[in-house]
């Protein structure tokens, strides 16, 4: 389950429609034990791409420290999927750094956006529900 | 020199779940050879078998990712950290 605050995300689907016609990115700060998250870190698309993404490592490393400083943890990363659906791709699986991650996706096919949440551990690829906290 | 390293969460298993470690040597890529040493599960998740450094890892001392400096012939200093973060990518 990974739980986001309506503020995180409506701020992952903004930064996702702001990033068109590329695909766009960010990071996750939280808590790893319960899956929630409590800080959206958008970035730029490195690879400026409209199939890929990149974040820069410099902007990994920004995120890490301040999730850090607030005693939270990078504990996964969103990305846009402009013209396919909200599954990851083989790309996303084969370069998944993380079993413990939370790989958010948001397709934009449609008129209206579609935000799904996976767990990516070597080929196994699983949905997890997401939760949006109104608070 | 003795250097801090910043594990990113998928080693720390391997390090008995510590975050932070430390580890000798005078360039990133000794200090990344002494850290395989001591926890020999990251064998072959930092650096490749051919001695690069592995695409799916980012290498910082300090505040400067490796790849833009001598990758691991970068030389590090007393107290310096190095940190190892996941490369975020995909499609």
């Amino acid at each position: 389950m990974l739980r986001l605050p309506a503020a995180v995300y409506a701020e992952i689907v903004a930064h996702c429609l702001g990033g068109l016609p590329d695909e766009a990115c960010g990071l996750l700060g939280g808590d790893p034990a319960s899956g929630s998250v409590a800080r959206c870190y958008p970035t730029p698309n490195a690879a400026a791409s409209a199939k890929l993404y990149t974040v820069d490592s410099r902007d990994v490393l920004r995120a890490d420290r301040d999730a850090e400083a607030r005693g939270m943890e990078i504990i996964g990363v969103f990305h846009s999927h402009t013209h396919t659906d909200a599954y990851p791709s083989p790309t996303d699986v084969a370069q998944a750094p993380d079993p413990t991650w939370h790989y958010v996706i948001v397709s934009l096919r449609d008129s209206h956006p579609m935000v799904r949440s996976y767990r990516i551990r070597g080929e196994r690829v699983d949905e997890e529900p997401v939760a949006v906290d109104p608070r | 020199m003795a250097v801090e390293v910043r594990l990113p969460t998928v080693l720390r298993s391997h390090a008995g779940g510590s975050s932070t470690v430390s580890a000798e040597g005078a360039t990133v890529g000794e200090v990344l050879a002494d850290l395989v040493r001591n926890y020999p599960g990251m064998a072959g998740q930092i650096v490749t078998d051919d001695g690069s450094l592995h695409r799916f890892v980012n290498v910082y001392v300090d505040d400067d990712d490796v790849r833009y400096l001598d990758q691991l012939d970068t030389k590090v200093a007393d107290g310096d950290t190095v940190s190892i973060l996941p490369a975020v990518a995909g499609g």
